[in-house]
């Protein structure tokens, strides 16, 4: 059994403390981000609750990986709140935030040749000192077998390929069990199987009364599997809702800025979203 | 200094990587086996140098004979040894033996502790330029005639540029939440050169008696151990000793990246701080005493993480330990290659050190595929 990586502590806020499904677990309101004079986030409301998976989705630039960045307790407001767990993100401390939160970020680097396990078990350190570090050695099994990466368990880190990294990186955060869960574009580096793999996850994460926000560029990904899809657009928070509703032709056409045709899927009626494309254009 | 744990290797997918990072592909429970072996063979190692260094010399004292007085001392039994050799043992070897540990301690763990906190296996205190920033501090406090804490006066200066030369070059090297390999040794060049200058300058201010005490800060060596000596670098050396191992599992925690170090409730700035506190508190301990000793620090946590994987929990006691080790053999060999003339001890680690470290830099350069 590994010493625990933060000194031990059994405090209350240290605890867990489960929201029920339905229940709104972060809420932002009016949130604001200047970046170096830039205005990135304005007027942005948007709240989060247990047991739903959320997409935000909107071009490039359109200020989603900011908003997850504000979520996560990265990048503070300009002006605005968000509260996560019924207190404003900024008053939590790194430790307590690290047990109702867990950030998966758009790229995974590491400075030391770690093996995958090594890595995934980093997922655990918020828990130390915790009733909850019994759960170590399940949590650290059971996010290598969700994720599929117990094939190279032994591998350092740095040998793997972009792809595994992706995986390995999802399963330090599905380890963490944190009631939250924010991914920054977890489908980028990875192909069909493993997108819908990790799609299906965040599902059943939600199932289990977490929260779970994703980023993702993929919309047919984001109607399959999110409950509500929020659409960025400039900084501004366009729409929130069921993918049916925010998925529409007029709506991507005009944030996109490129003509898109939405049909419903033939045996599960969800949007599909495809980009009109010039008849003979190769 | 290589212990081979049980287990067969697992097949590698990918032929681009040295033979020498095969201890990396080990699992944990053979890492952990690979380090605790490590640790037995260190300690033995650092005991029998420590002997053998105590009875080498102009004079030679038979092992056995140290061993005895050491016992005696200790009143558990022995038998003192004639004047001569216990004068040569007590009050000119085993002070010289103990500065050794204590400075190559200090290297050996700063070294670690460094790389850790700018997640760069490059970084080092000689390297980017601390320990001629700390040397400045000391040099100019020789030169100055300072003395105004007594005998801790050195330390103290030492301890005061270390850091702000820490500080520096953390600033400069920094830029976005990570350290660029080229920005890192860059800024080494120049803190360096600075220093330099800054030495140089001391050294064209400073009368005859002073020259040559600057010289021995310039060249690194131990030739003039005494126990007040031990007694000034001691408390500094072992504070910094005992804290580091504290902040281990946190460096772990920092190898993803500060962000993610962050989301995993981590105090980042704070442990950046402490962490830095501490280097240039060890550093500045082994700088006062030993004057400036190069790629103690890159070479050892090297060897230890190729050996034992990646992981701070043993990498930073193992380097202090390494590092006493390797410190204590170097000065046993700049004592007695060339007698009785004494090779100064800087000298002899950077001879072997600097191919290490070109080593190291194509390494680094290959596996990156280039400098960013």
């Amino acid at each position: 059994m590994p010493r625990p990586a933060l000194p031990r502590r059994r405090r209350q806020d240290l605890t867990r403390s489960r929201p029920a499904t339905g229940e709104v677990f972060a809420e932002a309101r009016a949130a604001e981000v200047r970046l170096g004079g830039r205005q990135v986030l304005e007027g942005v409301d948007l709240s989060l609750r247990a047991g739903e998976v959320l997409a935000l989705v909107g071009p490039n630039g359109a200020g989603k990986s900011t908003l997850l960045a504000a979520l996560a307790g990265d990048t503070p407001l300009t002006s605005g709140s968000l509260c996560l767990a019924g207190r404003p993100v900024g008053q939590w401390t790194p430790r307590e935030l690290a047990v109702r939160r867990a950030v998966l970020p758009q790229a995974a680097t590491l400075a030391f040749p770690f093996t995958a396990e090594e890595v995934v078990r980093m997922g655990r350190a918020p828990w130390a000192g915790t009733f909850e570090e019994d759960e170590d050695d399940e949590a650290v099994g059971a996010a290598m077998a969700d994720t599929q990466v117990g094939g190279f368990a032994a591998r350092p880190f740095s040998d793997l390929s972009g792809g595994e990294r992706a995986r390995v990186a999802l399963a330090r955060v599905l380890a963490q069990r944190a009631p939250l869960t924010l991914l920054d574009e977890p489908t980028a580096a990875l192909d069909l199987r493993h997108q819908e793999l990790v799609l299906a996850l965040c599902r059943s994460r939600a199932a289990r009364a977490d929260a779970v926000a994703i980023v993702l560029h993929d919309l047919n990904l984001a109607a399959a599997y999110a409950h509500r899809v929020a659409l960025l657009d400039a900084g501004h928070l366009v729409t929130t809702g069921p993918p049916a509703t925010v998925l529409t032709p007029e709506m991507l056409t005009r944030v996109y800025r490129h003509p898109v045709e939405v049909h419903p899927h033939p045996a599960t009626a969800a949007p599909l979203v495809l980009p009109v494309r010039a008849p003979g254009a190769d | 200094m290589r212990v081979q744990a049980g287990g067969r290797e697992p097949v590698r997918a990918t032929g681009t990587e040295p033979p020498s990072a095969a201890a990396a592909h080990k699992t944990a429970p053979a890492r952990r086996a690979v380090a605790l072996a490590l640790t037995a063979a260190l300690a033995a190692a650092l005991v029998a140098l420590a002997l053998l260094s105590a009875g080498i010399g102009a004079y030679d004292i038979p092992v056995g004979d140290v061993l005895g007085s050491l016992l005696h001392r200790a009143g558990l039994g022995g038998r003192q040894l004639d004047r001569v050799a216990e004068s040569v043992l007590w009050n000119v070897r085993l002070p010289r033996v103990v500065l050794a540990v204590l400075a190559g301690a200090a290297l050996g763990c700063a070294g670690a502790l460094m790389q850790g906190v700018f997640g760069n296996p490059l970084a080092e205190p000689g390297v980017i330029g601390i320990s001629s920033g700390a040397a400045v501090g000391a040099v100019s406090s020789i030169a100055l005639g300072l003395s105004f804490l007594g005998n801790w006066t050195v330390t103290a200066c030492a301890f005061v540029a270390g850091l702000a030369t820490v500080l520096l070059v953390y600033v400069l090297a920094r830029a976005g939440g990570r350290t660029e390999v080229v920005t890192l040794i860059l800024t080494g060049i120049a803190v360096n050169a600075f220093a330099g200058a800054l030495i140089g300058l001391c050294v064209f201010f400073a009368d005859n008696a002073q020259i040559s005490q600057i010289t021995f800060w310039q060249l690194g060596s131990l030739a003039q151990a005494t126990w007040p000596k031990v007694a000034a670098v001691l408390p500094c050396a072992l504070a910094g000793l005992l804290v580091a191992p504290v902040y281990a599992p946190r460096l772990d925690l920092l190898a993803l990246g500060e962000r993610p170090a962050r989301h995993l409730g981590v105090d980042v700035e704070r442990l950046r701080l402490v962490l830095i506190l501490l280097v240039a508190l060890l550093t500045a301990a082994a700088v006062a005493v030993a004057g400036i000793i190069t790629f103690v620090g890159l070479v050892v946590p090297h060897l230890l993480r190729m050996a034992a994987g990646p992981g701070h929990r043993f990498l930073v006691p193992g380097s202090a330990l390494g590092g006493a080790v390797v410190l204590v053999g170097a000065d046993l060999a700049a004592r007695t290659v060339a007698q009785p003339a004494e090779l100064p001890l800087g000298v002899l680690t950077a001879l072997l050190g600097s191919p290490f470290f070109f080593w190291l830099l194509r390494r680094t350069r290959r596996r990156q595929g280039g400098w960013a």
